[in-house]
């Protein structure tokens, strides 16, 4: 079910990352990975197509998200997409996964519940390193390869929400992570797999950050580390930008009293506090603000990708704010 | 001015000049400010006259450099010009920085003599378990902080001890992958792994029906041969070493349930960091973990909330019909950014309302979103004055 770029003539950009169907979306924690990842996969999904988001952290954001009851291991329809399509989502649970693969690969799904009894599962799942995120990133690679056989359940996109830019190498780079442990073996071959379609241009790496310091920081390290690794980076989205509501500078010449009479005009007046001071003060912590925004906006535009720029939504995100974003992200060329 | 939340004031510097406390553990989401919050309290601790150690896990560069922390050496450091001397003493501040790898290296090398260490650190699944495994971490911060703890009470260089904790999937990560790792080596799955010839005797029960050949056949499907083999001797040589490690992971754990330790659960004002702090607050009252208070970072700061939003909007667009008033335009900007800020605070407000609500008890201190991060010691300070300020 892959559709081609040029079906959406909604806008005049070119797409933006022709022929990726796995959207990786990760980002510093608190800068909005899990909403910039269920926008992303509205965007992707509109017009008739079938978007799946996944989720590998267990944390059920994805269901907060879109208000519907906690997710399980199982495909469905979580939202539908503008101009018609669909979001299906899935929770990735390490254990579920697990004997998905014991199944796929050995037919052996019965053994399941003996592992488990055994602690077997449990070391897979959660000790041995690596193990964990081989299952998690191999469930992903499984739905992306459906589209190879182009098979009923296939979708034209899967975007996984991901662990933090921390963590982002270590968990695509299986291959790596699994080396140290086994040389050779199913496992081995099982992750030479997987990074058969996560090193792959069907893959895309995107990060989300705030325009501030350490999390700009951490973009630019995160994306030297994937390239790093020969990991395809995608692009960055910038997330809760503030606008630039004060059109004129605020200088020192403006006088309080100035404001304090422009309000009293207007019937807005205090005894208690000097208000033509204190939107001033605001004003000037705005300004501060938004010109380290501008800062550090230059700095991810140094690095030469894609940057899409989501506004900081004053009532936070709700499912409205989702369909906002997704717009912009369309705008944008994401399709 | 309106208080954010009605919940009672954590107040800091109370915790901080307590001589019974000597362990603060800083929790919390990714992303709200636990390395920085540890760090301020951490200064103001030794401002205060406390002898202070930050155990910091994974700071920024800059936040680092703050510090004067340049390399990850493992080992606490003097942090030049901080500290005052008080009442309570002369107050100084070492910092460090978690290597995990090193850390689980020195727990080997301390326990095993040299031909065992040695055979156990070039194994190829304890390489990749002390440097990979997600646990490892939180199991090492533990090992750490006992470490620090010990020292404390042989050397005196410090009588209190601020913690931060891992960036894990979830906060209760902290708490729960050390019993998860010792439960994992001192297991039965281990038992079966490195005594097979007993094993079939012991230990599986029912599950001798199965086979045990089939159980191992079936690892090894999963796994490779090669895979368990590298398991089985890893175990057998630190079995004979120091076995034990559930009861390490129970004794730190049990420091933790101390009257001498306090813990400060982080969060911003977010629908995610909230409720994750909730199900901290939760397990930290099941486990009997003594609870300081919460505190919330990045409030949107406000000045006058007698202001609406809605008055400042409807202000605003009669203001700019008004040519005749001088800086109409001006105001009116300054007033819509009233009413944006107003309604950041009030959802804000609501959100640490609700989590009042299902805590009424919990103490709250709030800091206010600075326009610029902390690059300095100066900048610790002031974070540490505004999380010790009572207006929240």
């Amino acid at each position: 079910m892959t559709s081609t770029p040029s079906a959406d003539l909604n806008t005049g950009r070119p797409a933006l990352w022709p022929g990726v169907e796995l959207h990786v979306v990760s980002g510093k924690g608190g800068t909005g990975k899990t909403t910039v990842a269920a926008a992303l996969a509205l965007a992707l999904a509109r017009d008739g197509k079938r978007a799946l988001l996944m989720e590998v952290e267990g944390r059920q954001g994805i269901a907060q998200l879109f208000d519907v009851p906690p997710l399980p291991y199982e495909e469905r329809v979580v939202a539908v997409a503008p101009n018609g399509g669909e979001v299906w989502a899935l929770a990735v649970d390490a254990e579920e996964a697990l004997l998905d693969y014991l199944e796929l690969f050995y037919n052996l799904r019965r053994a399941g519940s003996a592992l488990r009894k055994m602690g077997a599962v449990d070391f897979v799942t959660t000790i041995a390193p690596g193990l964990r995120d081989v299952l998690l990133t191999g469930k992903a690679c499984e739905v992306v390869r459906r589209s190879d056989k182009s098979a009923i359940d296939a979708y034209d996109a899967v975007i996984i929400d991901a662990p933090p830019t921390g963590r982002i190498t270590r968990f695509l780079n299986v291959n790596a992570e699994v080396s140290g442990l086994a040389k050779m073996g199913p496992i081995r071959n099982h992750a030479d797999l997987v990074m058969s379609v996560i090193a792959s241009p069907r893959t895309a790496v995107h990060l989300v950050t705030l325009l501030e310091e350490m999390p700009v920081q951490e973009t630019v390290d995160g994306i030297a580390d994937l390239r790093a690794n020969d990991l395809p980076v995608g692009g960055i989205f910038v997330n809760m930008i503030r606008p630039d509501i004060v059109s004129e500078p605020l200088n020192e010449s403006v006088e309080a009293a100035a404001i304090t009479a422009a309000l009293s005009s207007v019937g807005i007046t205090s005894s208690s506090i000097n208000l033509g001071q204190v939107l001033i003060d605001e004003g000037n912590d705005h300004s501060r603000r938004t010109a380290l925004q501008s800062r550090e906006l230059l700095r991810i535009q140094e690095t030469g990708l894609p940057v899409i720029e989501l506004p900081f939504l004053t009532d936070g995100v709700d499912l409205g704010g989702l369909y906002e974003l997704a717009q912009v992200m369309t705008d944008s060329g994401v399709r | 001015m309106t208080p954010l939340v009605t919940a009672p004031h954590l107040d800091i510097d109370a915790l901080l000049i307590d001589p019974s406390k000597r362990i603060i553990v800083c929790t919390g989401s990714g992303g709200v400010g636990k390395t920085t919050t540890a760090a301020a309290l951490g200064v103001r601790a030794a401002e205060l006259g406390r002898s202070v150690c930050v155990l910091t896990i994974d700071p920024a560069r800059r936040l680092a450099q703050a510090m004067g922390l340049s390399s990850l050496d493992n080992t606490p450091r003097l942090v030049a010009g901080v500290g005052k001397t008080t009442e309570l003493g002369t107050g100084s501040l070492h910092a460090m920085m978690l290597d995990m790898k090193r850390t689980f290296d020195e727990v080997v090398e301390a326990h095993a003599d040299a031909d065992r260490a040695a055979q156990i650190l070039t194994n190829p699944f304890y390489q990749a378990l002390s440097s990979s495994f997600a646990g490892t971490q939180e199991y090492m911060a533990m090992e750490k902080l006992g470490q620090l703890r010990s020292q404390a009470d042989d050397e005196g260089l410090w009588d209190l001890i601020i913690v931060d904790t891992p960036p894990s999937r979830s906060a209760l990560d902290f708490l729960d992958a050390p019993a998860r790792l010792g439960s994992f080596l001192d297991g039965r799955f281990i038992r079966i792994l490195t005594a097979p010839a007993r094993g079939a005797g012991r230990g599986i029960g029912k599950l001798a029906a199965m086979g045990f050949g089939i159980f191992t056949g079936v690892l090894s499907k999963i796994l490779g041969a090669q895979v368990l083999n590298d398991v089985g001797t890893f175990v057998a040589a630190i079995d004979s070493t120091f076995g034990g490690f559930r009861e390490r992971a129970e004794v730190t754990y049990t420091l933790l349930q101390d009257q001498g330790t306090s813990f400060i659960v982080i969060a911003a004002p977010e629908p995610d960091a909230l409720r994750e702090a909730s199900y901290f607050v939760e397990r930290l009252r099941h486990d009997a973990m003594p609870l300081a208070g919460l505190v919330l970072n990045r409030v949107q700061p406000i000045s006058a909330t007698s202001l609406s939003s809605e008055q400042a909007m409807a202000a605003a667009e009669r203001l700019r019909e008004r040519d005749d008033v001088p800086d109409s335009r001006l105001t009116a900007d300054l007033l819509d950014l009233h009413a944006q800020r107003m309604r950041t605070w009030t959802r804000q407000s609501h959100l640490a309302q609700r989590f009042t609500s299902a805590h009424p008890g919990v103490a709250i201190a709030t800091v206010p979103a600075l326009a610029e991060d902390v690059h300095d010691l100066a900048g610790l300070n002031e974070i540490g004055d505004l999380l010790a300020a009572r207006d929240n």
